[in-house]
């Protein structure tokens, strides 16, 4: 029998984000981090050295590195308890009758097929460490647009891969950067040629549904020149009693004149480590758009980066972060200033109920040739109750004087007068409540993808009011 | 049925430790309307709020019988669906829900059913117009923006789409000019029918150039020290309120 050391989880029903399969697997690693098991991964996945090497190299540096000495209590979190890789037992399908029943079922109650048929131009959707599913329309591929896992476009598109492979996130960059660079597997990789736009998203979906295990996608996307793309992404996973970690990595380099809009929403179980890192490198014109929303985990660490390299490069970051009993989420956002006449817009809300921490830490970062950039930073945080905790933590570190700056900050309480407006209208307390915080998060929630607002104002409606609509 | 709808006795209450008001009594029937004055501070507004079960006023002595039955511990949500209803003095603004969301979500609650969206809409329209909003209002988030007097308008569309059976206008009409003050008595007229009552709590006697009242209470430390009939707004309009206190 194994032993595992029993996690106290805090969690509400979420329903169909609870289904949990059972495990089955052809291949599944030993626990811990070891070169062994390293090189047991890279060979299962049948990798060029080049790639094994920088895994082993990567390693390497996670063992030098410490833990970050800021944000949250990450000692609970024992690398050694974990299993890095996962195989299902399936290939990469391109049907979904391929792929096994449960498994389908459950990106079925996902809504992941429904929303492909509804309004997707492609598919990718990873079980554990490998994608199960992968489709794209026939007229992308006919323009040349790429999209699949990485394991595929390494052997199909290797000098690409090779050329930007955490090239953006180098693993030196911190611990879990590090760790990914070891243990990655799966995730997407998308190729937009010179000048094609694609009108209608794409979407990755993660579930992790392995107690005790980690995922470590990663996702490489490169918008050519005035080319432009909508990218999706979602990760959910059930909740188990062990401690899982997701050390995604994701790698955007949009070039001049080209757009990319990434929006994603992390829903993960509270047994998750969720740490996260995301950057992406816009040259010159270019315009990079996050839409982030961060809902479950046990405790997430989560700051998407722009690095505004060429002039007039634009940053946008939209993000809403839900905290309810026992989470711990320090989520925010940094953009680097690198070029002139360069330009950022953060805006960002927070919740926290229950004794939950939601932190905003953030940075902007002019450098000494920015002339003329402008950043706007705007948080608003909501506490439901005086148990909960909010706080801004922005670092601004300016090197130029001709430079605009904004920055704005609230944090406040659900209004009483409020809850006592709406509830003289014959409204209940909790949906009261409710109604205020789907308000306070509207703005927010009409960015999203359609599926992803409605499944933010379930979660509201869960958390508040213990209904699922 | 008898006509009694509402009963006050000895009805005593406390904000913060600060007793406001000391035993009041008040019955209203179905069919009445009537207007509480008062001075600063005499606790009409707190009246209103221990009415509508406001979390911070408590209620020290004394019982609320609303048709035949204590409410004193009601929530202000369970007495809205029993037909309370009060006009707020200062409406909260809700930011990112629309007045059309939240109208139809609390007509739906009072009336307990679902209430259907063309049918909605429809008397939604017919309201504004009556009351003399703009289309566009609907949209708008709840009080977000709203000048002092739209306000107030949207707190009486509020009364005309619930239809309550009580209602208790807290200074309506404070702040408003003639032509709002005109709008809001007309809210009022087009409301009132034998079934249903209404309080009005005022310090202007400007609303009652358009509304008749049936009984003027003036309410003074805590406690309405006079009832009488219309013709005690124009007495107090001239003489104010000293010559009442004992």
């Amino acid at each position: 029998m194994e032993k595992r050391n029993k996690t106290y989880v805090e969690d509400v029903n979420r329903g169909v984000y609870d289904i949990k399969n059972e495990v089955r697997y052809s291949y599944k690693s030993d626990k811990g981090l070891t070169p062994e098991i390293i090189k047991a991964i890279s060979k299962e996945k049948n990798e060029p050295k080049w790639m094994t090497d920088f895994r082993l190299k990567s390693l390497e540096v996670y063992h030098k590195l410490d833990l970050p000495p800021w944000g949250p209590d990450l000692s609970e979190l024992n690398m050694e308890d974990i299993v890095t890789y996962i195989r299902p037992d399936t290939k990469m399908n391109t049907s979904w009758d391929e792929v096994p029943e449960d498994i389908k079922k459950t990106f079925d109650s996902l809504g992941i097929p429904e929303a492909e048929r509804a309004a997707l131009a492609g598919v990718g959707a990873q079980y554990d460490s490998e994608v199960v599913y992968h489709s794209i329309r026939e007229e992308l591929t006919a323009q040349g647009v790429i999209y699949t896992d990485i394991e595929t476009a390494i052997k199909e598109y290797e000098d690409i891969v090779k050329e930007y492979f955490m090239t953006c996130v180098p693993p030196k960059d911190h611990k879990f950067a590090a760790l990914h660079g070891a243990v990655w597997s799966g995730g997407s990789f998308v190729y937009v040629p010179e000048g094609v736009n694609v009108d209608i998203p794409l979407q990755s979906y993660f579930r992790l549904n392995a107690p005790g295990a980690g995922q470590f996608e990663h996702t490489l996307i490169i918008v050519e020149k005035g080319a432009s793309l909508h990218f999706i992404e979602g990760c959910s996973a059930p909740i188990h009693s062990v401690i899982n970690i997701h050390a995604g990595c994701v790698e955007l380099f949009v070039k001049e004149d080209a757009s990319l809009r990434y929006s994603t929403i992390e829903n993960w179980s509270r047994n998750m480590y969720n740490l996260n890192t995301k950057r992406a490198i816009v040259e010159k014109n270019g315009t990079i758009e996050w839409v982030s929303g961060s809902f479950g985990s046990k405790v997430s660490m989560l700051y998407p980066m722009s690095i505004l390299r060429g002039e007039r490069a634009k940053a946008e970051f939209t993000g809403i972060t839900f905290a309810g009993k026992g989470q711990h989420l320090d989520t925010g956002t940094k953009v680097i200033h690198a070029a002139p006449h360069t330009s950022s817009n953060i805006n960002t809300k927070s919740i926290s109920k229950d004794g939950g921490i939601a932190i905003y830490r953030g940075a902007v970062k002019i450098s000494k040739n920015a002339n003329h950039s402008k950043s706007t930073v705007t948080c608003e945080s909501l506490m439901l109750d005086s148990k909960s905790k909010s706080d801004t933590i922005p670092v601004i570190d300016i090197m130029n004087d001709k430079v605009d700056l904004g920055h704005e900050a609230k944090i406040g309480r659900i209004s009483e007068e409020a809850i006592f407006y709406l509830m003289s209208r014959g409204i209940s307390e909790e949906e009261a409540k409710a109604m205020i915080v789907r308000g306070f998060v509207e703005p927010i929630t009409k960015e999203l993808p359609l599926e992803y607002a409605v499944e933010m104002n379930n979660l509201i409606n869960l958390e508040l009011e213990g209904t699922i609509g | 049925m008898s006509n009694e709808l509402l009963k006050i006795n000895n009805l005593s209450a406390k904000v913060e430790d600060k007793e406001i008001l000391k035993g009041i009594n008040l019955e209203i029937k179905k069919g009445e309307i009537h207007v509480i004055m008062g001075p600063n501070g005499a606790g009409k507004s707190t009246l209103a709020s221990i009415l509508m079960s406001h979390p911070n006023y408590e209620i020290t002595d004394g019982e609320i019988i609303y048709q035949g039955e204590i409410i004193n511990n009601l929530s202000p949500d369970e007495k809205a669906k029993k037909g309370i209803f009060l006009s707020f003095q200062y409406p909260e603004e809700v930011p990112g829900l629309t007045v059309e969301s939240f109208l139809r979500a609390a007509k739906s609650s009072v009336s307990n059913e679902q209430v259907r969206l063309m049918e909605f809409k429809k008397n939604l329209k017919e309201k504004m117009d009556l009351l003399k909003i703009g289309e566009d209002y609907a949209k708008r988030y709840l009080n977000v923006g709203f000048s002092g007097g739209e306000k107030k308008k949207n707190e009486i569309l509020q009364m005309a789409m619930l239809e309550p059976t009580l209602s208790i206008l807290d200074e309506t009409d404070s702040g408003l000019d003639v032509d709002a003050v005109k709008i809001v008595s007309q809210g009022v007229k087009m409301l009132a029918n034998n079934s249903n009552a209404f309080i009005i709590i005022t310090h202007h006697k400007k609303i009652l150039d358009y509304i008749k009242p049936d009984f003027v209470h003036v309410l003074i430390d805590g406690k309405i020290i006079k009832t009488s009939d219309a013709s005690l707004a124009d007495e107090i309009e001239i003489k104010g309120y000293e010559w009442l206190k004992i």
